[in-house]
């Protein structure tokens, strides 16, 4: 296990590395001088070249990207031009309900995709496997902010059952908080659905035609148990890790959420740094989600390890 | 009978492509998508002489009209024509899914076969980037990448570009990596070919097929990236016609003017959905595993 973990470590790190130079890389494409825009509208010289100094501008670009990195590593993310916050906090400030949407939007599609990809795959070539294949190819070719605006027309203002857009913390009131986050969680689980439906498919295809699987009938066991119990656990083995492969499209889809359903979580902060050309939100963001989804993909490696016995052997 | 005749009933062996084709061909799916796509195509080559109204004209007395024999899509915020602003709209969509993914190609392909047969540092150097950029979720590097280069179409189509090469990258050297250890590469360097000839006469031709498969897949990912970056306001800037930007206009009208938002989605809708038909055909039809 040990080893495992550190030959794994040892592939993270490099990964971060890069992802470090190419978030400093694109800072360095931005046009202008950074100190002129902090500067603010008098531009007064001593300020930009106080700001020279502190950024440590005039210094070459390794030298610089040194300075950076060290900053990095103390959590100094920068600071936000716009609401003069450091980066980091802002992002953890928002993070528990872009996580909280996430973890919905995964227990959605998880219950949608796993089971429609069972009956696709049990049922093959029956008009339950054509219509998962149908959903699935719907949630592959829908975008999630248009099905988020045609929901809000049908579910909040044709039916008024729940609310078009906003947001309630659980401290405050879980049920109306429920009634805020169903809606866009559906919307961003939708195309995860699809895929774990297809990976769930076609795991399950290979594995109910096994040896073991085989076994099992000939003891003259229930479909159910053969299926769910022998079958599914192995399956099941190939969907983690594809299912986490594809996590990084599922915070990317965050960002379209919240913006439809006006929802403050980081997905809406990256946007509004943009139109505030805010550009530390931006890199900030782009740094934490990419060591997000790293960690989280280190995560599913170990669940696969764990889940396998013959990768402990 | 004589032997002339006996060879001319023998069916003609077809090449690879030419048995691939038929396959595809006689996949229904592949056929409708195929279909719709060449039918978005023409409209958008077209839109000049399709486009019932001027997409920009703008008119204060039809603001946000719904459908009627006029309008057939309806209107929107400022009295321009939705359908002729969609018709106009798939000319910046299709744009935008086949630049990116030319980009993405252009670049990824030569980097993946350069690094998968040269190998050492160099490989090392562009695996490992390649992963960095993977590890950033695709939209919030686009939209990252958009920034940086100011909102606009081109810029959309650079960062979708750009954010998609790692994905060729990959698997290029992948197979790359398999297809360099066979025998007929061991031949044609043993004949004295040069390492550019032997990369491109005889490497590439193998990356051809999976290629061609994860284009079509990714033009479908790339014009919903278009649409999402124009819905956030880094792509086609207004007043030109876009499906991403009509939608975020529209997200605002929901409650009275519905039709502004109907047409541009489902015409995204329609479009992907034709590219992940046509991507499920090739794949079945090129790959000897989903036959």
């Amino acid at each position: 296990m040990s080893g495992f973990l550190v030959r794994r470590l040892a592939t993270i790190l490099p990964t971060l590395l890069f992802v470090t130079i190419l978030v400093f890389g694109l800072q360095q494409l931005l046009p202008g001088d950074p100190a002129v825009a902090l500067s603010g509208e008098d531009r007064d010289p001593s300020v930009i070249a106080y700001l020279h100094q502190k950024m440590h501008l005039d210094d070459p670009l390794p030298v610089r990207y040194g300075y950076w990195l060290r900053d990095l590593a103390h959590g100094d993310f920068g600071e936000s031009i716009r609401i003069q916050q450091p980066v980091l906090g802002l992002i953890l400030e928002k993070l528990p309900v872009t996580a909280q949407l996430a973890s919905m939007a995964i227990l959605i599609a998880i219950v949608i995709g796993v089971s429609a990809g069972i009956v696709s795959a049990v049922k093959k070539d029956s008009i339950w496997d054509y219509g998962a294949n149908l959903f699935a190819l719907w949630g592959l070719s829908t975008p999630n902010f248009w099905l988020g605006i045609m929901l809000i027309l049908l579910v909040a203002v044709k039916l008024g059952w729940l609310p078009a857009s906003g947001y309630v913390s659980p401290a405050e009131d879980l049920r109306a908080n429920l009634a805020a986050m169903i809606m866009p969680a559906f919307v961003l689980g939708n195309s995860y659905a699809a895929v774990l439906m297809r990976h769930t498919r076609s795991a399950m295809l290979q594995v109910l035609n096994a040896d073991y699987v085989r076994t099992a009938r000939a003891k003259g066991l229930d479909e159910r148990v053969v299926v769910l119990r022998h079958a599914l656990r192995n399956a099941l083995i190939p969907v983690i890790t594809l299912g986490a492969l594809s996590f990084g499209e599922l915070l990317g889809g965050t960002v379209l959420t919240e913006s439809v359903f006006t929802i403050p979580g980081f997905g809406k902060l990256i946007v509004d740094a943009v139109f505030n050309r805010d550009y530390a939100v931006v890199q900030g963001v782009v740094l934490f989600t990419a060591t997000a989804y790293i960690v989280l993909n280190l995560l599913a490696d170990l669940g696969y390890f764990l889940v396998n016995p013959r990768m402990r052997g | 009978m004589s032997a002339t005749a006996d060879i001319a009933s023998v069916p003609r062996e077809r090449s690879p492509a030419q048995r691939a084709l038929r396959r595809l061909l006689r996949r229904r799916g592949a056929l409708i998508g195929l279909a719709l796509i060449v039918f978005f195509l023409l409209l958008a080559v077209a839109a000049p002489y399709l486009a019932p109204d001027d997409p920009l004209k703008t008119n204060f007395l039809l603001v946000r009209k719904p459908p009627s024999g006029l309008h057939l899509f309806g209107t929107d915020e400022i009295g321009r024509d939705v359908l002729s602003r969609v018709i106009w709209g798939a000319r910046a969509t299709l744009l935008a899914g086949l630049v990116s993914v030319t980009i993405a190609i252009g670049l990824g392909v030569p980097l993946g076969l350069v690094a998968g047969y040269v190998g050492r540092w160099f490989d090392m150097l562009i695996s490992r980037l390649s992963d960095a950029m993977l590890a950033c979720p695709p939209l919030i590097l686009a939209i990252a990448l958009a920034y940086t280069l100011g909102p606009s179409l081109s810029s959309a189509m650079i960062a979708i570009g750009v954010t998609y090469t790692p994905i060729f990258v990959r698997l290029t050297r992948a197979q790359v990596l398999a297809v360099k250890v066979e025998d007929y590469i061991e031949a044609a360097r043993a004949v004295g070919n040069s390492h550019l000839r032997i990369a491109v006469r005889h490497v590439l031709p193998n990356v051809i097929p999976p290629l061609l498969v994860q284009a079509t897949v990714s033009i479908a990912t790339a014009i919903i990236a278009e649409a999402s970056l124009s819905f956030l306001g880094l792509g086609q800037q207004p007043p030109a016609p876009s499906w991403g930007s009509m939608l975020n206009v529209a997200k605002n009208y929901i409650d009275n003017a519905p039709w502004m938002a109907v047409w541009p989605g489902l015409s995204i809708f329609l479009v992907v959905m034709s590219f992940n038909l046509l991507g499920d055909g090739l794949r079945d039809a090129l790959d000897p595993r989903h036959r």
